[in-house]
């Protein structure tokens, strides 16, 4: 076994470079003998920054170093523990990148991914020139509350506990039990913070009165708990992740193909558009219509429209079938239109009033239709899907379409509704399919 | 072997999986968040992660460790979603990290018309964070192109160690397509350089200038940094101006250099033709079928599709441009690929653009009418 770490600092560039008397200086010592006491293999452990003084500290330690952009340090953390577990992450930020950072801190307490966060909180940004941060206790002078800050004191922990921190703890550099804490916070199997107040001697400390002791009694003014504030751990998401959704022994299931079995009528380019409404089920039955005309030895495309909110409205698809690769896949021409809803109706009026006379329009009977030049079928297409299932409409009305227009014949549909549809469904279909066929035995073709 | 009927996003999904990525992390937007889904149910199945992060930055952020962790990883987003990424471009820059991210355009600014596509972004996909490095840009303008450029900007990402867009469009994404994917020729996979075992580790050292420097993964045995700093070959901040620019100019050079290597470009090249057509994406469809038309009406019209917007494949234009008297760049935004061509233009040579982002498509006749016979 290799001899005990003594140390996790490295003088490789030079001792800790932070003003004298700074906060973070006893604060890296108290996580360097917290590493001491753990142990950890350099190799399987990171340190995590992000921009403020305290970033510049992940180079200072023998173990792996991420630096990264202003308060996101959390996020790289998830990152680098999701794709390896088996590292021990350690956080290092300030109390502004909590506030950038914020919804980080919200989330990673939430999902209680297991990394531990030190904030060395020193109440300002030391960075930039000493403005105010989100843990500035009230009538702190800043460079921006020159006056004195007017804002609340976020209460870190209490924030990371309400989203759902399993561990959190206050206190101050000044705490002879800090490396112990620290320890303790990553032994922690879950997400795991340490708010550390603590002194910056350059822009703080020389604006406002306060002592060593102060820092307690200013906790004690704000109600923020100093010492354990919670120590409530759950399930960790990395390995609830990888026991609920990580499973390489099932493989997803092949997808399934096409060939060609059927012969069709098509010689060129043809476009179908179906309107409909929301819960009619228009785009899986426009879906199938593609995968018979592909059945059929054609090449097809979809695209489909509907409001975001999905259960309400319209819901159009258009469909281009063709003998050749597809390559503008706009309809500006249609050549088979089917309507078979009022809301369909709606959105597609103006389109269906510049159809040309080459396009056969199939409707449902009782829609009142604007001026069309198309060619109108009009079908009992509602009072039909009625007998058969209300969701089958839109199979119905494009097995009427496909049986009168013969572009592919109605056994590739058939095809597709068995191969791509659950068996249960497929039933519903197959005779929604031999309903809609049957309109146009005797069909009435009304021109207006 | 045999045909499916998949839209585009699913067809970037299993591209990613076909080249191993193994981290997924993205925020959902219409139209990519179908990518999302697929991802989140796929890579569980090969062992990855995928993860709907809280924003788009935690998500590009979560994606950026866990590829310097060593996963091979992608995320998805729309332009809006970009905006927020950019700043973690320019670290994915400056750490020199692999990472392929997918812009499934729509039509904008801001939240436009959200449903719909458009072509919007491309200056903004090149010019995307600060700092002005060159970005490598892949567009595909089929379902089928779709999987081809997400796996081959997994290459690209691996061995330049960049982040490389797929620059793509709701039009392609959202449309289900008939396509065999199996059928769809694949160069071979390729990984980043790993520093040898054994050997410590300078992170951020390479001897040529355009060289990738090897890899080590921070979880991996030799300990490793990983900056958003400007830093020397140690991965520590340097101050010094040589070392500075020194990096400025490797970041260029990695794809600067390899401009040729990176180009694709299909060319449809008719002897004589003094038009020329150069389209991207979905819109070079329309173009193809113009061409057709135009070509059966006894014009003589050449055209290219640009696959690699970025870096602009400019030999292989400038062989094409020449004997070539108008140039005509139709696009779903205001004039934006038609700037790079320009710049490429002899003098006398017309450069025509049609132009609208309307939600619609251009069609041929558009092209034609517009562009062609104007």
């Amino acid at each position: 076994m290799s001899a005990a770490i003594d140390t996790y600092l490295t003088n490789e560039i030079g001792p800790l470079p932070f003003c004298p008397g700074c906060g973070h200086d006893p604060l890296l010592k108290a996580l360097d003998k917290a590493l001491v006491k753990l142990q950890p293999d350099p190799a399987k452990t990171v340190i995590v920054t992000d921009i403020g003084c305290i970033g510049l500290s992940d180079r200072y330690f023998t173990t792996h170093g991420f630096h990264g952009l202003h308060g996101r340090s959390i996020t790289y953390a998830c990152g680098l523990k999701l794709a390896r577990p088996e590292l021990t992450v350690i956080v290092l930020k300030g109390d502004g990148g909590c506030g950038i950072g914020g919804t980080h801190l919200l989330n990673v307490a939430r999902r209680n991914i297991d990394i531990t966060l030190l904030v060395a909180n020193n109440f300002n940004y030391g960075m930039t020139g000493g403005q105010h941060s989100v843990s500035t206790p009230l009538g702190g002078i800043t460079s921006t509350t020159p006056m004195g800050n007017l804002e609340g004191v976020m209460d870190l922990c209490g924030t990371a506990i309400a989203a759902g921190a399993g561990w959190a703890y206050r206190g101050t550099t000044f705490d002879k039990d800090l490396p112990d804490r620290i320890a303790e916070a990553i032994t922690q199997a879950g997400f795991s913070m340490l708010d550390i107040w603590e002194m910056c001697t350059a822009y703080y400390l020389p604006r406002n009165e306060l002592k060593k002791k102060d820092l307690v009694d200013i906790m004690g003014r704000n109600n923020l708990k100093y010492g354990l504030v919670a120590n409530n751990p759950r399930p960790e998401y990395g390995a609830q992740y990888r026991a609920t959704y990580v499973d390489t022994t099932t493989p997803e299931s092949k997808p399934r193909t096409i060939e060609t079995k059927f012969s069709n009528n098509v010689t060129r380019q043809t476009g179908i558009v179906i309107a409909g409404s929301a819960g009619q089920k228009v785009r899986s039955a426009a879906g199938l219509l593609a995968q018979s005309s592909m059945y059929s030895g054609l090449s097809a495309t979809q695209k489909d429209d509907y409001p975001i909110t999905i259960m309400t409205g319209h819901s159009v698809s258009e469909i281009i079938i063709s003998p050749e690769q597809i390559n503008y896949t706009a309809i500006d021409t249609v050549d088979y239109f089917v309507l078979v809803s009022e809301d369909g109706l709606k959105k597609t009026k103006s389109r269906i009033e510049q159809l040309p006379s080459t396009c056969t329009l199939y409707v449902e009977k009782s829609l009142e239709l604007p001026h069309t030049d198309a060619e109108i079928i009009r079908l009992p297409l509602i009072a039909t899907a009625k007998k058969v299932n209300r969701l089958s409409i839109g199979i119905l009305a494009l097995a009427a379409l496909v049986k009168d227009s013969d572009i592919i014949n109605l056994d590739a549909f058939a095809e597709a509704i068995t191969a791509f549809q659950k068996p249960a469904i497929a039933e519903i279909s197959l005779r929604a399919l031999e309903a809609g066929s049957a309109l146009i035995q005797g069909r009435e073709a009304i021109n207006r | 072997m045999g045909l499916e009927f998949i839209e585009g996003n699913e067809a970037i999904a299993r591209g990613a999986l076909k080249a191993n990525c193994d981290f997924f992390a993205g925020y959902p937007i219409t139209p990519s968040s179908s990518i999302l889904h697929h991802m989140l149910n796929k890579l569980p199945r090969v062992g990855g992660v995928a993860i709907q992060g809280e924003d788009e930055i935690a998500s590009i952020g979560m994606c950026i460790g866990a590829a310097m962790a060593g996963a091979k990883a992608l995320t998805a987003t729309s332009g809006p979603g970009i905006s927020l990424y950019s700043e973690n471009i320019g670290l994915a820059i400056i750490g020199e990290t692999p990472l392929v991210i997918v812009n499934v355009q729509r039509q904008g600014p801001a939240t436009g018309a959200a449903t719909k596509g458009a072509e919007g972004d491309i200056l903004f996909t090149r010019w995307c964070t600060s700092g002005g490095q060159p970005m490598i840009v892949l567009s595909p303008a089929t379902v089928s192109e779709a999987y081809e450029l997400t796996y081959r900007a997994f290459n690209l990402a691996e061995q330049y160690r960049v982040p490389v867009f797929l620059l793509t469009n709701k039009e392609v994404c959202v449309t289900r397509e008939s396509v065999d994917l199996e059928r769809v020729e694949l160069p071979q996979l390729v990984d980043r350089t790993r520093v040898a075992i054994g050997r410590p580790c300078l992170p951020y050292r390479f001897k040529e200038l355009h060289e990738a420097p090897e890899f080590a993964a921070i979880g991996g045995d030799q300990i490793t940094r990983f900056t958003t700093s400007s830093h020397d070959e140690a991965g520590y901040l340097t101050s010094s101006p040589e070392v500075i620019q020194r990096m400025i100019d490797h970041y260029a050079a990695k794809i600067e250099s390899a401009e040729e290597d990176i180009a694709l470009v299909k060319q449809d090249i008719e002897a004589d033709a003094e038009t020329l057509m150069i389209s991207y994406g979905i819109t070079s469809r329309s173009v193809a079928v113009a061409v057709k038309k135009m070509r059966e009406q006894g014009y003589k019209v050449s055209s290219l599709t640009v696959q690699s917007l970025y870096p602009v494949p400019t030999t292989t234009l400038r062989k094409a441009l020449v004997g070539i008297k108008r140039v005509i760049v139709p696009e779903m935004n205001m004039g934006q690929y038609i700037q790079e061509i320009q710049r490429l233009i002899p003098a006398g040579v017309k450069v025509v653009g049609v132009n609208k982002m309307d939600t619609t498509l251009i069609s041929p006749d558009e092209i034609i009418e517009r562009g062609i016979l104007s």
